[in-house]
């Protein structure tokens, strides 16, 4: 392919590690895993574990080390507080984080899961060729810019009352299947069958339906994106058989997630958490990591109303693809046989969930919390697609704005390193507000565009904030993981054109 | 003539935006963080004050109160269609170990075709919170989820 590979264009990295000490206090595992020991900071029940080449450790905050040490002071914390090749600084746990806590000793913690719960990247591939797709990419994205809301204020044209808010709560994806929004076999091809079980309706606020109710099908703001890319590198051809993935061919990217919805509900019982924590004697070394141990009222009801919010989600990225199958169909005169945009699969990255681990050669039951890391189960396991059961499951990895996109496969490895997880995009090396300092979105978007890919926001000083600039190098992170092998590269995705949220 | 004291400031945060916030009274702080919330978002200047509304919060403590000031915000923003870029804290009051706050807001409904938006705030967070008597007055320092 003729179009200049991304991740050589940035510029330089702006932001370094102001403590150019860090690895001093941190034990060298191998190449790229560092410890940090437990004498790093009072409290600390387990060590931390980063997933980092030397290159990415240099990179890393020193607030970033300080979140990870805070997460391993929590109760009933299980080997060791992770943080992918991916984190950075984040509002309590940090972003990228992963850490996996005692069914019947530990916790449970909104802030280990975030706001946006759920917040995940759905890939649908196609049978069009980037030929077919590129000439007439603009009036494309201008199609899906209309046809699926995004930004501040957006509001969707599909309307829920709240007995069918209460059956998406519930069913996730399946309600939208059974409403016309898409076909049985998406439903399969979503981890947790794009349904966890055990909602609690009653424990989402009237504040939380109202905010869901309006904004269902819509994609947000901030990193939050549809992109239309094509296959550009295939590095496992048994893999990408099985995802149905090949050279050349256009394969369309949804990145959102519980919108209002989830964002309430965290901020609810986050409320709730705070007082629970003083109640159960739990001392925090920040507020934002409030928990409770996991069989009180005040866990599991939030537990119940985040299920409704991850099944929003599912909902919601479900909506959308189906809203942008449409637009292909009418652009392309094609109809959904012909242009085959099946789902591939769909992951959440920010969510927690109770799983069955091996911990020193025992089963055990554990609460996995991903904060910004993405579930990588291997070849084998019960809790993915008969479809995939030979390959492992999807990972996959969105890129920055305007930089690759990869989806790797779930390995052995992952179960006995991360709890079956691994990294969930680039991560972040520069703050919005200096990002719109040092960029102007229209000399991104036009140098994104001499680069072949286009660009559509509701304002292009929007796109600044988002730079591929104020990234890691997704394709150094996911080389991380791969080296690691808690998930293994099956195929690069390159961009045509965005519409960035 | 002398400058007009800060109202808030805006720290570094690689993901979100942190802000302290100021005041003579911890009223006046409880409606400059406001300012600076909406201010990630939107100039509020260019917002009227075509419509008002009274705002009751109770909390059990100064951390919470701030917490729920700044969410109450990102509801309205959401369910109502309601953006604002005026505050006026009247009272926060203690009380049976309780504190309460009440305030008339100005604003108006979002309206795309005048506003113009930046970055979206998701949600306040409890993220190294604090509520704080500093020499001339009183400081808050809150980060929101972007």
């Amino acid at each position: 392919m003729g179009w200049e590979n991304p991740t050589k264009v940035s510029r330089k990295v702006i932001f370094m590690s102001e403590d150019s000490d860090i690895s001093l206090k941190l034990n060298k595992i191998n190449d790229n895993t560092w410890e940090v020991p437990r004498g790093y900071k009072a409290g600390m029940r387990v060590p931390g574990r980063l997933f980092l080449s030397p290159p990415l450790l240099g990179m890393l905050e020193q607030g970033t080390l300080d979140q990870v040490a805070n997460v391993a002071a929590l109760p009933g914390i299980q080997k060791y507080s992770m943080a992918m090749p991916d984190a950075h600084l984040g509002y309590g746990f940090p972003i990228g984080g992963v850490a996996a806590f005692d069914r019947e000793e530990g916790v449970i913690s909104p802030g280990g899961v975030g706001f946006d719960i759920n917040c995940g990247v759905r890939l649908i591939r196609s049978n069009l060729r980037e030929k077919d797709v590129r000439p007439g990419i603009k009036d494309l994205l201008e199609k899906l810019f209309h046809a699926i809301p995004s930004g501040v204020g957006s509001k969707s044209r599909l309307r829920v009352n709240d007995g069918q808010l209460d059956d998406i709560f519930i069913h996730g994806s399946r309600w939208a299947v059974e409403n016309g929004y898409g076909v049985p076999k998406d439903v399969e091809r979503c981890e947790s069958q794009g349904m966890m079980e055990g909602a609690l309706v009653k424990q989402v606020s009237t504040k939380a339906r109202q905010r869901g109710r309006p904004q269902l099908g819509t994609l947000g703001s901030g990193n939050h994106f549809l992109e239309v890319q094509y296959v550009d590198e295939v590095y496992d051809t048994k893999a990408a058989d099985a995802f149905g993935l090949h050279e050349g061919q256009v394969t369309f990217m949804i990145h959102c997630g519980s919108r209002g919805a989830g964002h309430q509900i965290c901020t609810d019982h986050l409320r709730t958490l705070t007082q629970a924590s003083q109640k159960y004697k739990i001392d925090l070394p920040d507020k934002q990591l409030a928990c409770a141990p996991t069989d009180s009222s005040e866990a599991q009801n939030y537990f119940g109303a985040m299920v409704c919010a991850a099944n929003y989600a599912w909902v919601n990225r479900q909506v959308i693809m189906h809203w942008a199958r449409e637009v292909f169909q009418d652009f392309f005169r094609k109809d959904m046989d012909e242009l085959g945009m099946d789902l591939v699969y769909d992951v959440a990255h920010n969510v927690a969930k109770l799983e069955e681990h091996r911990i020193d050669n025992k089963k055990q039951e554990v609460y996995v919390h991903r904060k910004g890391a993405t579930r990588a189960f291997p070849p084998g396991h019960s809790d993915i697609p008969a479809l995939y059961k030979d390959v492992g499951q999807p990972v996959l990895i969105p890129g920055s704005m305007g930089t690759a996109s990869y989806v790797l496969h779930g390995t052995n490895d992952a179960m006995d390193i991360s709890f079956g997880s691994a990294c969930h995009g680039a991560g972040r090396v520069m703050s919005r507000a200096h990002a719109k300092h040092e960029f102007r979105g229209e000399q991104i978007q036009k140098e994104l565009s001499e680069m072949g890919i286009s660009v559509r926001a509701t304002q292009p000083a929007l796109i600044a904030e988002e730079a591929p600039e104020v990234y890691k190098s997704s394709s150094d992170v996911v080389d991380v993981v791969h080296n690691l092998g808690i998930a293994r590269k099956v195929a690069r995705l390159m961009p045509i054109g965005v519409v960035k949220g | 003539m002398p400058a007009e004291p800060k109202k808030y400031e805006y720290l570094d945060h690689t993901a979100d935006a942190k802000f302290l916030a100021y005041g003579k009274t911890l009223e006046e702080a409880f409606g400059n963080a406001a300012l600076a919330m909406f201010n990630v978002m939107i100039d509020t200047s260019t917002v009227s004050k075509a419509l008002s509304q009274d705002i009751d919060l109770t909390a059990e403590d100064l951390d919470g109160l701030l917490f729920d000031w700044l969410s109450e915000f990102l509801f309205l923003m959401d369910a109502e269609n309601l953006i604002f870029g005026d505050f006026r804290v009247h009272s926060i009051e203690q009380e049976d170990g309780q504190f309460h706050l009440n305030a008339t807001v100005y604003g108006e409904y979002i309206d795309l075709s005048r506003h113009v938006f930046d970055t979206e705030v998701k949600a306040a967070t409890y993220n190294d919170i604090q509520v704080q008597r500093s020499a001339d007055g009183w400081v808050l320092r809150a980060t929101v989820d972007t």
